[in-house]
């Protein structure tokens, strides 16, 4: 038999169907991988028996024939989804002992779309990283290697779990979230599909905050065909969530036909830093080579805005961080260190139970926002942040897409970069516009480097734009044929 | 300028007080303002506590409509600009009953402006008070200290409460004016039933901002908009009734003054009132002064909605008090004094007005507010308490102004609807107990020949002293056992007397 772990949620579903395998093998073969994996680390915490009985569940409905779009698709959960009665920390020591009695959205999307939950999916601490060494729970580790080298690698971050996991097979797809890069970056890490869809497009509620103007929940799957199935089941509209945008969700699978041709594609000039990775420029001007060998006009245009983006960035994200991590006191769940003063029980707990990231961001975030220094800061970062919204705008006036690489560089190891921060956030500079204007980005494995660490390249739509961006990421997917798989040194 | 009654005097002048109030009225509204938890009162200990509420990891608020609905009322009943685009922002600050680690509230972009209301003072003497703003703003929880020795514990049932934060202009001058201000304002919110005004219950608060300045400065104020002429102001938090309201200005107004006037200077600060011993005392200094980080709460969009949905709303608002008092003057003929007194309560205006539709305004304002009020003060109750309907009350002024009794008569009569004909119809109450006037001239003349008859002595008085009449009347009243119409009987007397 072949492994089913191999299989991506479109081959599982015509499996299921054509009653070639059930759902409960299926949820074991990944099981017994996923617990053999510890050295990947990509796991903070698994529920064999939850899906087991959601596989036996599943295979029940298949055989009825009353399959739903995920029946017995086996999915790790980012641990910054709150899973009912499933213990949730954003793998933070702050959250320690948190169960949430109630179900986040997008989760309950999956469940309720026949979805099979393995577990939770480690991740940098409150998805503040791109390296996933801010976990509390230790970093996760890529599944790919320099050559033979046995130096472990990031996956990226925040979403490290989730994308270590897809790439390694310890499960079919997995949700990820996205505030400055991190869904795109750790595909592009881990040589993943990776969709940040457009804000509003799936609801928040549920999804521990990181900084509620940006953050944006999406997939990290295996091809751009599983992307669009699990988008459709992950978007809706929210009731529960403000900024949920009300509009009818699309079957962004049957968006995927159709091809590039006649499309127009730009390629932002400033996107091309003063001394970046020759290897990455080659994959770049590959992938828009075969973009305009498929019919699609490829245009250069300019984003001159673009360089602000990263700062802007680290001054809004921050700042809503502060905020949005001040409920974490002591007071109600979670960690406290005692102590009979009040004011000296927050500072233990918080002190105790932030890592040094999360406090650098807390700090940050305080700064800017404080008296006297608010207008400077975040009043300015807010504008700069429109200009930089209405200048994408514009551009998508006369362009479809835009093509730019997903990240600065291949996956690195870590220490490398933890030591810097200001190096460590440059990792976020081609992905984070896109979470400051809300657009939805992909990123799609492009392309080996000489040490054989993955490359992806990310495409940009304007808001809702989504299908569009699809159907160029299957073109560009399909023209680029990649099908390099990390050798499987952990198990 | 006329003659400035509000200048407090010094040792070493005179002094004026400058007051402005921000109140926070909790919204009438079923549930709270970014939850679906219920906002009742009285519930036990976190009963009325949803996720959102508790601050649980990645839960969300969701506007409640209708508190939105409720503080575009009160800002119409206001006479105030509505903001058809404003925003919510947070307020960060850490306290354990503010499970957020931020309140959500309205800074920068409130959803009412400026607007103004008439005080009623006394008889003469109605002033105009400026609203700065009006913004919604959520409620902490509460935090309890007593129930263990080294424990406090943490109720969240008011957490997330809406309450509207109405802030005045710095244009009250006396105690006086501020607590007529702040009882305006609760009859305002009640004709509206955008809150129910229960103080006792914390369901209308009022932070007191009192500053004093030497006389003439705050004129200077006035002509020039330089808040420099003002003094420095302290705000007393949380008094929650309207006599506290008068104590807080008048202790911090004379405490200001003896700081002042020794040399000191008055700190910027936070106070808070102790109802026991009437003084208000510091709660935190500005030094405490918390930095809030005020920033737009991104987890909420804009407010806004549109003129026409404005428009609905101020169609379908109540009469409010300034309006029902004008109409009660020019259709009913009281003093502007007397309508105010009526208007204060919206229930008072209906009970009035259904007692006076049709009849003597006059009249019924008089026996409304002093027969009737004055009984229901004297028994503590409410006007919808009252023993007597005011179909009752009408139907006895009917009889009045029928002349079928006298207003002594009434007086019985309203006794008697108190007591052993109560509820009955004060009509066969006059049937049954035989009280209906006598206006038989006949009877009366009978009953007047009587008097005269056996009295000669008086009778030779009263060509000398034309007053004594009154006594024969009473004779003659009492003859008839109080039922005669008293001018008929004096009529009768004049002409059998001889008296002009």
């Amino acid at each position: 038999m072949t492994d089913l772990t191999k299989k991506t949620i479109a081959e599982l579903r015509d499996g299921y169907a054509a009653k070639d395998f059930s759902a409960a093998e299926v949820t074991d073969a990944y099981l017994s991988r996923a617990e053999a994996a510890t050295d990947l680390n990509a796991y903070v915490r698994m529920t064999p028996d939850l899906a087991k009985s959601q596989a036996k569940a599943s295979d029940e409905r298949i055989a009825k024939g009353e399959a739903r779009p995920l029946e017995g698709i086996p999915l790790g959960i980012k641990d910054l989804f709150c899973t009912k009665d499933i213990e949730t920390n954003a793998a933070s020591h702050i959250l320690d002992g948190f169960v949430p009695p109630y179900e986040s959205t997008v989760s309950q999307n999956l469940l309720d779309d026949g979805g099979v939950f393995l577990g939770k999916l480690n991740l940098d601490e409150f998805a503040m990283g791109s390296s996933n060494e801010t976990s509390y729970y230790g970093p996760v580790v890529n599944p790919w290697r320099r050559g033979n080298e046995e130096t472990k690698l990031t996956p990226g971050g925040s979403s490290g779990g989730s994308s270590s996991a897809v790439s390694a097979r310890l499960c079919a797809a997995a949700t990820a979230t996205d505030t400055g890069g991190s869904i795109r970056q750790p595909a592009s890490l881990t040589a993943t599909v990776g969709i940040k869809p457009t804000y509003g497009r799936c609801s928040r509620w549920g999804i521990v905050a990181f900084a509620s103007s940006l953050d944006q929940a999406g997939p990290i799957t295996r091809d751009v065909r599983d992307g669009a199935i699990m988008l459709s089941s992950m978007a809706s509209h929210d009731p529960k969530d403000s900024t949920s945008i009300n509009r009818p969700v699309p079957d962004y699978e049957k968006a995927l036909e159709g091809g590039v041709k006649g499309m127009k594609i730009g390629i932002p000039k400033e996107y091309r830093l003063d001394g970046m990775n020759e290897e990455i420029d080659a994959v770049w001007e590959k992938g828009a080579q075969l973009l305009r060998d498929q019919g699609a006009e490829v245009v250069e245009v300019s984003l001159p805005l673009t360089k602000y983006a990263l700062p802007v960035y680290y001054i809004v994200a921050p700042a809503e961080a502060s905020s949005n991590l001040a409920r974490y006191d002591g007071v109600k769940y979670g960690l406290r260190v005692h102590d009979d003063n009040i004011h000296e029980m927050y500072m233990k707990t918080r002190a105790e139970g932030f890592g040094k990231e999360v406090q650098r961001r807390l700090m940050i975030g305080t700064y800017v926002l404080s008296a006297g220094y608010y207008d400077a800061y975040y009043l300015r970062a807010q504008r700069v942040r429109k200009k930089i919204a209405d200048e994408l705008a514009e551009v998508f006036k006369s362009v479809d897409l835009l093509l730019t690489p997903s990240s600065p560089g291949a996956a690195f190891g870590f220490g490398e970069k933890s030591a810097d921060p200001i190096e460590m956030y440059l990792n976020d500079v081609f992905t984070v516009t896109a979470n400051l204007a809300g657009i939805p980005g992909i990123s799609v494995p492009a392309g080996l480097d000489a040490q054989g660490l993955p490359l992806g390249l990310q495409l940009l739509a304007p808001a809702f734009g989504e299908e569009t961006m699809l159907r160029g990421a299957r073109a560009l997917e399909e023209a680029l044929g990649f099908d390099a798989q990390p050798t499987e040194w952990w198990t | 300028m006329t003659e400035n009654r509000n200048l407090l005097r010094g040792e070493t002048g005179d002094w004026e007080v400058v007051i402005g109030l921000e109140v926070h009225a909790q919204v009438a509204s079923n549930s709270k303002l970014f939850s679906g938890a219920p906002a009742t009162y009285g519930a036990g200990p976190n009963e009325n506590v949803s996720l959102v509420d508790a601050a649980m990891p990645g839960m969300l608020p969701v506007i409640n409509k209708f508190c939105v609905e409720q503080a575009i009322k009160t800002g119409l009943g206001l006479n105030a600009k509505i903001h058809t685009w404003s925003r919510f922002d947070r307020k960060n600050y850490f306290y354990p009953d503010l499970p957020q680690g931020y309140q959500i509230s309205q800074y920068k972009d409130p959803i009412v402006g400026e607007g103004e209301i008439e005080v009623e003072l006394d008889a003469e003497r109605t002033i105009t008070v400026g609203i700065e703003r009006l913004h919604l703003e959520q409620d902490a929880g509460k935090s309890v200290h007593d129930l263990a020795p080294r424990e406090s514990h943490v109720d969240l049932n008011r957490s997330g409460v809406a309450l509207m934060e109405i802030v005045s202009k710095p244009e009250m001058r006396s105690a006086e004016e501020a607590s007529a201000y702040f009882s305006k304002l609760r009859t305002i919110v009640r004709y509206l039933g955008t809150c129910d005004g229960n103080m006792d219950q914390g369901s209308m608060r009022a932070d007191v901002n009192v500053s004093v300045c030497r006389a003439g400065n705050y004129a200077k104020f006035v002509e020039t908009g330089d808040f420099s002429f003002l003094g420095t102001r302290t705000e007393t938090k949380n008094v929650n009734s309207i006599r506290f309201v008068r104590q807080v200005v008048d202790y911090e107004a004379r405490r200001q003054i003896q700081v002042l006037e020794a040399g000191g200077e008055i700190d910027q600060e936070t106070r808070l009132f102790d109802v026991k011993t009437g003084e208000t005392k510091t709660m935190r200094s500005k030094e405490d002064a918390h930095d809030y980080r005020y920033f737009p709460d991104p987890d909420l969009l804009p407010l806004t909605f549109t003129d026409e949905y404005v428009e609905e709303i101020r169609a379908s608002l109540p009469e409010l008090p300034d309006a029902k008092k004008h109409r009660f003057v020019s259709e009913y003929g009281l003093s502007s004094y007397d309508a105010a007194v009526l208007v204060a309560d919206k229930d008072k205006s209906i009970y009035f007005e259904d007692v006076a539709k049709g009849r003597d305004g006059k009249l019924a304002s008089s026996w409304v507010t002093t027969e009737l009020f004055g009984l229901l003060n004297k028994e503590g109750k409410e006007i919808t308490e009252s023993p007597i309907s005011a179909s009752q009350l009408g139907s006895l002024i009917d009889l009045i102004q029928d002349k079928t009794i006298s207003g002594k008569i009434a007086k019985q009569i309203f006794e008697f609807m108190l007591d052993e004909d109560a509820g009955k119809d004060p009509k066969d109450i006059v049937e049954a107990r035989g009280l209906k006037q006598v206006t038989d001239t006949g009877a009366l003349e009978a009953a007047a020949d009587k008097v005269i008859a056996e009295n000669p002595d008086q009778v030779a008085k009263v060509k000398d002293k034309p007053k004594a009449l009154g006594w024969f009347v009473g004779q003659v009243m009492k003859e008839t056992g109080g039922k005669a119409n008293p001018q008929a009987v004096n009529a009768i007397l004049k002409q059998k007397l001889g008296v002009e």
